[in-house]
Order: C-alpha cells, then sequence, then structure tokens
C-alpha cells in the first residue's frame, strides 16, 4: 500500500472517531501529540485504528510524540510492518 | 508502617508494574529504608518538621521512596503532577510559580535533567532553598533510629498537602493533619470491611489524586494490605494492563472513575485478555466523578464472560478536604438504587418514588456516610431539608481537613459552623446519599477537577474573542462516560472561514495550557451569553441553553 493511501485512511478515522469533526482536515506534517490534539486517552484508540486498518500492531511504549507525532511519521512506522 | 516494618519486614506491601520490565515487589524493609535514605537527606538539608517538599517526579519508585522520606522526616508532602508532552512549559511555569508563592516550600525534589531544563529557568524556583535530586541519593543500608523526627509529630499537624490541577486548582491545597488522615482511614477500612490478609488492591491511579494517595497508596502501606500499581500514563495507553493485574494477583478491590469502566470495556482487545480471570475481585468501586449505572454494564457485558462478578460493583462519593471517602455502598450487598419521579424532580427539587407509569430517572446511591462522617442537606437559605428534598451537601466529621493551606480567605467560604460545604447537590433517602448535580462551577473530566475560569481565561486571550465573554462547562458524554467540555464564545466576524480560524486557535490555546483537550467550541454573536444580575457569566444557564440548541446532545442531570 502505498504511503499517500495510508495517510489518506489515518485521517479519514482520526477525524471522524477521535477527534468527532468528520469534515475537517489534518495535514501530513501537522503534530498530533505533542499539540494535544490526539490526547492521552485516544492515544490506544491509535493503536486500535492501525490493528483495525492495516493489521499491523503498535505496541503500547510507542504511543508517544518520540515514536511518531504526525501522520507522515506513522504512515513511515505501518509501512516497515506491513 | 514502622510496626510493620519491625514485625513483617519481608511483606511484599507495594508491587510496582512497569512496562516492559519484571513487576518490582517493594518489602517493607526496603520501603523503611530506603525512604529513610531520603529523609536523612532532607534531615541533612536542614529541613525540619513542619517544612513542605514539593515533589516533581514521574510516577516512579523514587516518587514513592520521597513521599515516605518526607513523612519519615516530619516533613510535608505534595505532589506536583509532571510536565506532560502537550503541555506549553511556560504554562506549567506559571501554575508552577502560583503553586510556590502560596506554600513556600523548603524544598523541591526532581530529576537533574528536569531542573537543568525547567527549573533553572524559573524565578521562584530557583529561590526555593533546596533543590533535591533522585538522581544523588544513594541508597545505603542504614540502622533506622528509634527516635526519628516523624514519630513525634503533633497530631494536629499538617500531615500531607494535596492539589488539583490548573491556576485555581494549585492555589487550594487541602491541608490534612495526621489525626485527620488516621481517623478516615480507621473509618474507611471498616465500611470496605478490608481484610489484609486476603485483600489485594489494584491501581492505576495518579498519586496526586486522592483516590489514588489515600485509597491506593497510605491505606495498604499502613493497614498491610498489598497494593498492584502502576503507572495512569502506561495504563492509559494500555487498558488491558489493570485487567491482566488483577487476574495476575488475585485483585480485590480496585477504586475507578466512572469513565475508566466504559474506558477498559471498550478499548481492549480479546487478544489481551488471554487466560483473564476476575473472579477474585470483590469490590470494584465507582468514584470521583458522576457515576451511571449504564458504564457498570458496559463492563459487564464485557468482562463477565472473564469471571467478573456483577456483585463487586460498589460506589463512594468522597472529596479531598475529607481526606477521601465520606459515603460508601455496595460492599458485600448490590449498590442500592432509587427510581424517582422526573417530572417532579425537575421542577420541584425532590426525589419522591415513581409508579410504573411515570417518567423516572434511576438514581445510584453513593451509600451510607463512613465511620463519623454526618450529612445534611441545605437549601438556598442555609435551612436544613428533609429527606428526599435536594438542596447542597454539607458534611461533618473527625476527619475533616485543616483548610487551603495559606488560604484562609478560602477556607472561610467553604464552611458553615463546622459543617463542610461540599458543593454538590443531593439528597438523602434511607440513609443513603444520592447526589443530583453540582452547585460549584467544576468540571471532572475523567475524574480531574477542571475549573471553568481557567479554561475561559485561556479562551479569553484568542485575539477576536470578546474579552469576559467566554464560558465554559461540562456536558455528560455517555459514549465515554465522562463529561466533555463545551465552551462558547462571543466573537464579532461573520464570515465562516474567520470563525473556524478563531475556533481553533481557542481549541489550541485551550489545550496547551490546561489538563485537557479541548473538543467542542461554538462561536456567538455579541450579547448571545447569558449573565447573572451580577454581571458574572451564568454558567449554568448557559450551558441550559447550549443543552436546547444541540437536539442531539445526550444531557446530564
Amino acid at each position: 500500500m502505498d504511503k499517500k493511501t495510508i495517510i489518506e485512511k489515518l485521517e479519514k478515522r482520526i477525524v471522524s472517531d477521535i477527534l468527532k469533526e468528520p469534515g475537517r482536515t489534518i495535514a501530513f506534517d501537522e503534530a498530533l501529540i505533542s499539540s494535544g490534539l490526539i490526547d492521552s486517552f485516544s492515544m490506544v484508540d491509535i493503536a486500535l485504528i492501525v490493528e483495525d486498518l492495516f493489521d499491523v500492531q503498535i505496541d503500547d511504549a510507542e504511543l508517544s510524540a518520540d515514536t511518531f507525532d504526525t501522520l507522515d511519521q506513522l504512515a513511515d512506522l505501518i509501512q516497515q510492518r506491513l | 508502617m514502622l510496626d510493620h516494618y519491625k514485625e513483617d519486614a519481608e511483606f511484599p506491601v507495594i508491587i510496582f508494574q512497569s512496562a516492559g520490565k519484571p513487576d518490582i515487589p517493594i518489602t517493607y524493609k526496603e520501603l523503611v529504608e530506603k525512604s529513610y535514605c531520603y529523609a536523612e537527606k532532607y534531615f541533612n538539608d536542614g529541613i525540619r518538621p513542619g517544612d513542605v517538599i514539593v515533589l516533581v517526579l514521574q510516577h516512579s519508585l523514587d516518587l514513592i521512596y520521597s513521599y515516605f522520606g518526607a513523612i519519615l522526616a516530619g516533613a510535608v508532602p505534595s505532589m506536583m503532577p509532571f510536565l506532560t508532552e502537550k503541555l506549553i512549559p511556560e504554562k506549567y511555569q506559571n501554575d508552577f510559580q502560583s503553586l510556590l508563592t502560596i506554600i513556600h516550600p523548603k524544598a523541591i525534589v526532581t530529576y537533574r535533567e528536569f531542573k537543568n531544563e525547567v527549573f533553572d529557568h524559573f524565578d521562584t524556583a530557583s529561590q526555593v532553598k533546596h533543590i533535591i535530586l533522585s538522581d544523588d541519593i544513594v541508597f545505603v543500608k542504614k540502622k533506622i533510629p528509634a527516635e526519628i523526627p516523624g514519630i513525634f509529630c503533633d497530631d494536629e499537624s499538617v500531615a500531607l498537602l494535596q492539589h488539583s490541577s490548573g491556576t485555581t486548582g494549585l492555589q487550594k491545597g487541602v491541608a490534612l493533619s495526621h489525626r485527620a488522615v488516621f481517623n478516615q482511614l480507621d473509618g474507611y477500612i471498616k465500611a470496605i470491611k478490608l481484610d489484609p490478609d486476603k485483600d489485594v488492591i489494584v491501581s492505576w491511579l495518579p498519586l496526586y489524586h486522592d483516590m489514588g494517595l489515600i485509597a491506593c497508596f497510605l491505606m495498604p502501606v499502613l493497614y498491610r494490605t498489598q497494593v498492584v500499581m502502576m503507572s495512569p500514563f502506561e495504563w492509559v495507553r494500555a487498558p488491558y494492563r489493570l485487567l491482566t493485574a488483577i487476574s495476575d494477583y488475585k485483585g480485590t478491590i480496585c477504586w475507578l472513575p466512572n469513565f475508566a469502566f466504559n474506558f477498559c470495556a471498550k478499548k481492549v482487545r480479546d487478544s489481551q485478555l488471554e487466560d483473564v480471570n476476575l473472579s477474585s475481585m470483590r469490590a470494584l468501586i465507582n468514584c470521583s466523578e458522576p457515576m451511571r449505572d449504564s458504564s457498570h454494564q458496559v463492563f459487564a457485558e464485557r468482562y463477565v464472560h472473564y469471571g467478573f462478578n456483577v456483585d463487586a460493583f460498589a460506589t463512594s462519593y468522597g472529596m479531598a478536604e475529607n481526606v477521601f471517602s465520606a459515603t460508601q455502598g455496595g460492599i458485600d450487598s448490590p449498590i442500592v438504587k432509587d427510581i424517582i419521579n422526573r417530572d417532579i424532580f425537575q421542577t420541584e427539587k425532590k426525589a419522591v418514588p415513581a409508579t410504573l407509569d411515570e417518567p423516572s430517572i434511576e438514581m445510584l446511591s453513593t451509600g451510607k456516610a463512613v465511620g463519623s462522617v454526618q450529612i445534611a442537606i441545605l437549601d438556598e437559605k442555609d435551612n436544613t431539608l428533609s429527606d428526599r428534598e435536594i438542596g447542597e451537601v454539607i458534611i461533618k466529621s473527625n476527619c475533616l481537613f485543616n483548610g487551603y493551606y495559606n488560604r484562609p480567605d478560602l477556607t472561610e467560604k467553604c464552611f458553615i459552623n463546622g459543617w463542610f460545604r461540599t458543593g454538590d447537590y443531593g439528597y438523602m433517602a434511607d440513609g443513603e446519599l444520592y447526589i443530583t448535580g453540582r452547585k460549584k462551577d467544576l468540571i471532572i473530566v475523567g475524574g480531574k477537577n477542571i475549573y471553568p475560569q481557567d479554561l475561559e481565561a485561556l479562551a479569553m486571550d484568542v485575539p477576536g474573542v470578546h474579552p469576559g465573554r467566554a464560558v465554559a462547562f461540562g456536558i455528560f458524554d455517555e459514549d465515554s462516560g465522562t463529561e466533555e467540555v463545551v465552551l462558547i464564545a462571543e466573537v464579532d466576524v461573520d464570515s465562516e472561514e474567520e470563525k473556524s480560524t478563531i475556533s481553533r486557535a481557542i481549541k489550541e490555546k485551550v489545550t496547551r495550557n490546561s489538563a485537557i483537550s479541548l473538543r467542542h467550541v461554538m462561536l456567538v454573536d455579541e450579547k448571545w451569553l447569558i449573565k447573572t444580575s451580577s454581571g458574572k457569566m451564568a454558567r449554568a444557564a448557559n450551558k441550559e441553553r447550549y443543552i436546547r440548541l444541540t437536539t442531539n446532545s445526550k444531557t446530564s442531570i
């Protein structure tokens, strides 16, 4: 799967499931975690969404801005594990 | 604690769990001896009984040892939440300064890295006499002298301080005496029928929160009951850990804020629950935010298959000002429920049992008074009300706090003839206390107290928002089991584009400068917001107006 598709799929689910703002867009390089857009209560949702969409596991220790903070970085991580 | 150290030194009273590492059992011997290394450092630095020590450490063994070290030294420990990823350091600095200027600590305990990166840039922090670095504490085996200062503390002296977060919360340090803490625990262990030989407590709660600090830290250590603890930051990213900890250690008691029942039910995969058995759990106590039977139901639906017994659901109502718990229900018996007439509840402020064909509301009891706690209900003119009449809950007990530390002005406002005004609305029926709402302007998100005035002040800083024209309140969300914050602000712009820019700026400002992530902002025209006759923002009236406007809102009572 190409990176653009991964980013689009992630963006769609994050805005609808986590942000509850389906019309919103997220830039590929927009900070998600360090900005608080994805708060600590929603971190686990990221792991669940990624597993759902791509059957890729993200360990809970990886759920921090140190591992990924943007859709771009998250897509890289997913691509490595596909 | 010292008695247990002498008589039961090898008992592993704390099991400390951290992700990716083996569990660490901490015996009384280790706990007392390592805490004493901190106590000695405090003492050598000239810290004396009664001096305040602020602990700025992550959920860690150092936090545990530095805390009990302060108690052994007779000093007053106070935990400050650690800087989180999303919080702007300048905001953290401002909050911290306001805390320091009120409580005047003698020492701060933190990490070297944190001191270099954060405290060295703080004017007020650098004036604190001792900045003690946990990195420098060397744990060496020492004989504990028979006469340590902590033993000789006067019962009435302050034992510890508790704060909630944010600018407002940090200015209200709840000062608890030794007498209050012991009176509370003596009453509470009877209410939950604690059996130190059989019970095992499991907790993910933060230690700076009263439920985590009192029920899941001080009580087990002082009453020789094993507690399995994990970091709240790790739990929130991996909620299954709570379930596996209960299963692995045959946990019997656990305290959770309401949202955590929903969270555990919805955010754990089946694959993470292999071989999990929850049949040991006898009390899963819902406390610290409005509780819902629906949250218990979603938890039960998910976990009865894993051996969870629904009779274990229990409830409690408490506040840091009473050390922790004021009522407790559902221990060894189901939670008491009260089905009341909805219309009479809404129009006459009375809780009258509903007949079968009437529209009704199901209320969950928070239980009966714990220990010496007395409960009364007052009307708006401070007259005492009878059973089933709704008014402000006030309490009196032998474990009330000494006051907000160095804030006699705030303390005075919350007492009436020796009774503490809880700021909550409720009613009594057959000795059971039911909470129906809140008089005080406070939002509780995921068990955390959030003061709306802090959020409003942040929103008003955003260009385009009229000064003094923003209001914040909480709306209960059934799906997450907690309150969602809504912020309404008056603006003077017409274009949707400009509105969208301001709305996003408000969300970002509040999110980066407070403990919550703001998701719901509504921008309105000038003069939309309702003010009270004295010119203040009427939060409750604006909340009602918002609820009427948003058709699909799930509303709380």
